[in-house]
């Protein structure tokens, strides 16, 4: 379970975050949607313990992560956006360091890391060095590492950038049956049909604030009128319609 | 009807209507100008302070070698026949150097400039025409390699300019002689590089360069010392004095770009202006751009096609993983990993370890120094033989620092990247410095004791001193690589992809002159005991302990605190690091 009571981050003046009240039950799939620069990344980066909260508080499984950092990470598994990896390791070798950095080693982890790593078909490249990695490939190593300890849960921003089409349905597969079977996911996407047809519920962010949360058929009611995802986010966030493109590139 | 459709969509263009376009040269390059004034403006924490220090050791630099230049200079105008030649000579040797590393600086730049730059993408795909693409990147390369060399250029010809009273236009002479002779190496440069990228693909070829370029260097600072230069200084070394001045007189390199600006310098200088150094100059570095930019309109997209094939792809699983992870098992699995993971990424790093063989000649050096020291015979005092060995410990701090300002300080800021697996994972800053302060510590011990003793028997020291310059290097040791990794956590480079670029930053600068502070109080505070300790023995009486105490004491202090402090500082900052 995720929890994030009063969560507030600035950057000098600008407000990134602002006072977010949100509860992510066990077993649950949740997205996080807004325009590019609302926020969802400085939020998720703040729920992974990389950022630091200017107030407001986070628990992860029950844990205040600023209290016991060290307890509430060992729960957690953090896929972000940049897939920046040590260019000189391999991806078996990166996958047993980060097994490492949460206390785990052994036949048992090996034997997942190889595993995970063929789920992805990456088993050819285990012995190869990262740096001739393509983008893709990164990616998909770095959510094969975020599993390698079993968190509880996982925290993923952007998950669906440069993967193949197989990918990408191994990884839907992989996220539903992890949160059939009790863990929790927080994600972030700006693919809309990712989030409609995966997510159990959905928070759409704009400004730092959440504008709306709830579940698809939740937000249709709240954006009065109902219609798909893609009209509930635009008519929620109040953005521009494609109707001016036009305009623009006759400018 | 395709006319029709065209109208529908105003916004396409009819391609033939215009022109192609064709960015200039200037237009190229205005993002690097952009960035270069951007740069200390930029939103860094004490701007002014950096600024500062910058023009103040910079200045002081400046100062510095005008200074001994012009007294230099001086001497040699006042010694009759022979000092103008002697003049020429120096600055004929200056010239030759800077055209060694010229050429090799502007390979290793031109690889990046030309092959591996960010911008490339952009260019390569715009419609900006191949002999532009040849200027800009020429001129990149150029400036970057060059500017170092400019630094250390300016201040010797101002020294010879006011020596020799040049006159108002000597500014304009020497920069009439200094333009052509960058503008040579780097189109050289430049070509070999084009050549080689041709050859082995780029991230190969970048190993292998780095590897070349380090023992180039290594192989001129050997022979330049082997050779022992300061004999030359010493004429009676000569059969006749004949034999010393049509040495001095003949060029050293007649057919080289770095004996044309010597001569066209010194013939200005000396009152005897010659042209035709001049034309060499201008005539080799338009020919070598000409030939430079036919070269490049032949092989640049092919060779750029080419760089963009990934460098090694396979390693193999050495005594690493299997010897030392079984070793270091007692220490726990999160430890034993960020060391392993601290080798690997060493040791798989061409520029980073190629920087060992570098290290070992300059050990080497140092050690053929101290043996021929001249400290045996007539008017070496017993008190002197035990001096140099303390003298001995500065130098060897010097040498304990640049290798820690290479090896251990970049170690924070290599992890910028990956930063985020870290702070999101359950590891303690601490355990992460510590390990990395136990991984750049043990090797530079090492060196550091084996430098410390194979002196210190070379110079026969007693063994009250030998253990004093024992102990003294190993807490130096420790004190010097907190200082490292310190300065390391406080001043950054998290954006650099060039290891190499870290160690010459401001933090680098700043933790040299932290530990040259460093090494000098704790020189300061045992040079009284060892005093009272070699006067008693001298007067065959008991050195006062009290000083013993107080003096060895304070510099164990000093040394604990300079190790400790640091770390401490650097696990806070680590702590509070938003990235």
């Amino acid at each position: 379970m995720i929890e994030l009571r009063q969560l507030k981050k600035n950057y000098g003046s600008f407000t990134a975050v602002d006072s977010i009240d949100l509860t992510v039950p066990d077993g649950e799939l949740f997205g996080f949607l807004g325009p590019n620069g609302a926020g969802k990344t400085t939020t998720l980066r703040m729920i992974a313990g990389i950022l630091q909260p200017t107030s407001g508080s986070i628990h992860l499984a029950g844990i205040d992560l600023a209290e016991d950092p060290l307890a509430a990470k060992a729960k957690l598994g953090f896929i972000p956006d940049r897939p920046f990896i040590y260019e000189k390791l391999t991806g078996s070798e990166f996958l047993r360091f980060v097994a490492g950095l949460y206390g785990q080693d052994g036949d048992k982890v090996e034997h997942r890391g190889r595993e995970l790593m063929a789920l992805f078909d990456l088993e050819e490249w285990a012995d190869e060095l990262v740096e001739s990695y393509s983008h893709g490939m990164r990616q998909k190593l770095i959510i094969s590492t975020s599993y390698i300890h079993r968190p509880q849960i996982i925290i993923v921003d952007e998950p669906m950038v440069g993967l193949d089409p197989k990918a990408a349905r191994i990884l839907k597969d992989l996220f539903r049956e992890y949160v059939r079977r009790g863990h929790t996911i927080m994600m972030s996407t700006h693919t809309l049909e990712v989030a409609e047809t995966m997510c159990d519920r959905i928070a759409i962010i704009q400004h730092g604030k959440i504008r709306a949360v709830g579940t698809i058929q939740d937000l249709r009611v709240q954006a009065t009128g109902g219609g798909g995802l893609e009209e509930i986010f635009l008519k929620l966030t109040g953005e521009r319609a494609a109707r001016e493109t036009m305009d623009v590139l006759d400018a | 009807m395709p006319s029709d459709a065209t109208a529908e969509l105003p916004f396409v263009q009819p391609a033939a209507a215009q022109p192609l376009p064709s960015p200039g040269l200037f237009h190229l390059l205005s993002p690097k100008f952009i960035s270069a004034r951007a740069r200390p403006l930029g939103k860094t924490e004490n701007k002014s302070g950096r600024l500062l220090a910058f023009v103040l050791i910079g200045a002081v630099f400046w100062v510095f070698v005008f200074g001994m230049l012009y007294r230099l200079l001086k001497y040699f105008r006042g010694i009759p026949e022979i000092g103008a030649l002697l003049a020429a000579k120096l600055l004929g040797l200056m010239f030759i150097s800077l055209f060694g590393i010229l050429i090799l600086s502007n390979v290793v730049t031109a690889l990046s400039s030309f092959f591996l730059a960010k911008d490339l993408d952009l260019l390569v795909a715009g419609p900006v025409d191949w002999l532009r693409l040849y200027g800009a990147k020429l001129l990149e390369t150029t400036a970057h390699s060059s500017w170092m060399v400019m630094l250390v250029a300016t201040p010797v010809l101002t020294a010879y300019g006011f020596t020799y009273k040049g006159g108002f236009l000597y500014p304009l002479v020497a920069i009439g002689a200094v333009v052509p002779f960058l503008l040579i190496p780097a189109a050289i440069g430049s070509a070999v590089t084009l050549l080689l990228v041709n050859i082995f693909p780029a991230r190969r070829t970048r190993d292998i360069l780095s590897v070349i370029a380090v023992l180039a260097a290594a192989g001129v600072v050997l022979l330049f010392r082997l050779v022992r230069p300061e004999r030359l200084a010493r004429p009676e070394g000569f059969r006749s004095l004949v034999e010393f001045i049509s040495l001095l007189r003949g060029p050293t390199s007649p057919w080289l770009p770095s004996e044309w600006a010597a001569q066209g310098i010194m013939t200005w200088l000396r009152g005897e202006p010659e042209l035709l150094p001049f034309y060499l100059l201008v005539s080799t570095a338009a020919a070598a751009i000409v030939f430079g930019a036919l070269l490049h309109r032949w092989l640049y997209d092919r060779g750029f096609s080419k760089s963009q094939e990934s460098g090694e792809r396979w390693v193999r699983q050495g005594v690493l993983g299997k010897y030392v992870g079984r070793a270091l098992s007692p220490w726990g699995v999160m430890r034993r990993e960020l060391v392993l993971k601290e080798m690997r990424l060493f040791f798989r790093d061409t520029t980073q370890w190629s920087q060992l063989i570098l290290l070992t000649v300059l050990v080497v050096v140092y050690v053929f120094n101290i043996k021929f020291l001249p400290l045996r015979g007539e008017g070496v005092t017993f008190f002197l033989a035990n001096v140099i060995p303390f003298v001995n410990l500065i130098l060897a701090g010097f040498v304990l620092a640049s290798i820690a300002a290479r090896f251990i300080f970049p170690g924070i800021s290599l992890e910028g990247r990956t930063l985020w697996l870290l702070r999101s994972s359950p590891l303690e800053m601490r355990q992460l410095l510590w390990s990395k302060f136990w991984v750049g510590t043990l090797p530079l011990l090492v060196l550091a004791l084996a430098l410390v003793f194979a002196t210190d028997v070379l110079l026969q020291v007693s063994g009250f001193m030998m253990a004093v310059s024992i102990f003294t290097i190993t807490m130096m040791t420790f004190a010097i690589a907190g200082l490292a990794l310190g300065f390391g956590a406080l001043f950054p480079k998290f954006n650099t992809e060039n290891a190499a670029q870290i160690p010459t930053s401001f933090g680098g600068l700043m933790l040299m002159m932290a530990s040259v502070v460093l090494i000098g109080l704790v020189i300061v505070l045992e040079a009284r005991p060892v005093y009272e300790y070699v006067g008693a023995r001298m007067l065959r009486t008991d050195p006062d302990r009290s000083a013993m105490w107080l003096g060895f004491g304070g510099a164990t202090l000093i040394s604990l605190a300079a190790t400790f402090v640091p770390i401490r500082i650097a696990v806070r900052r680590m702590r509070e690091l938003e990235r």
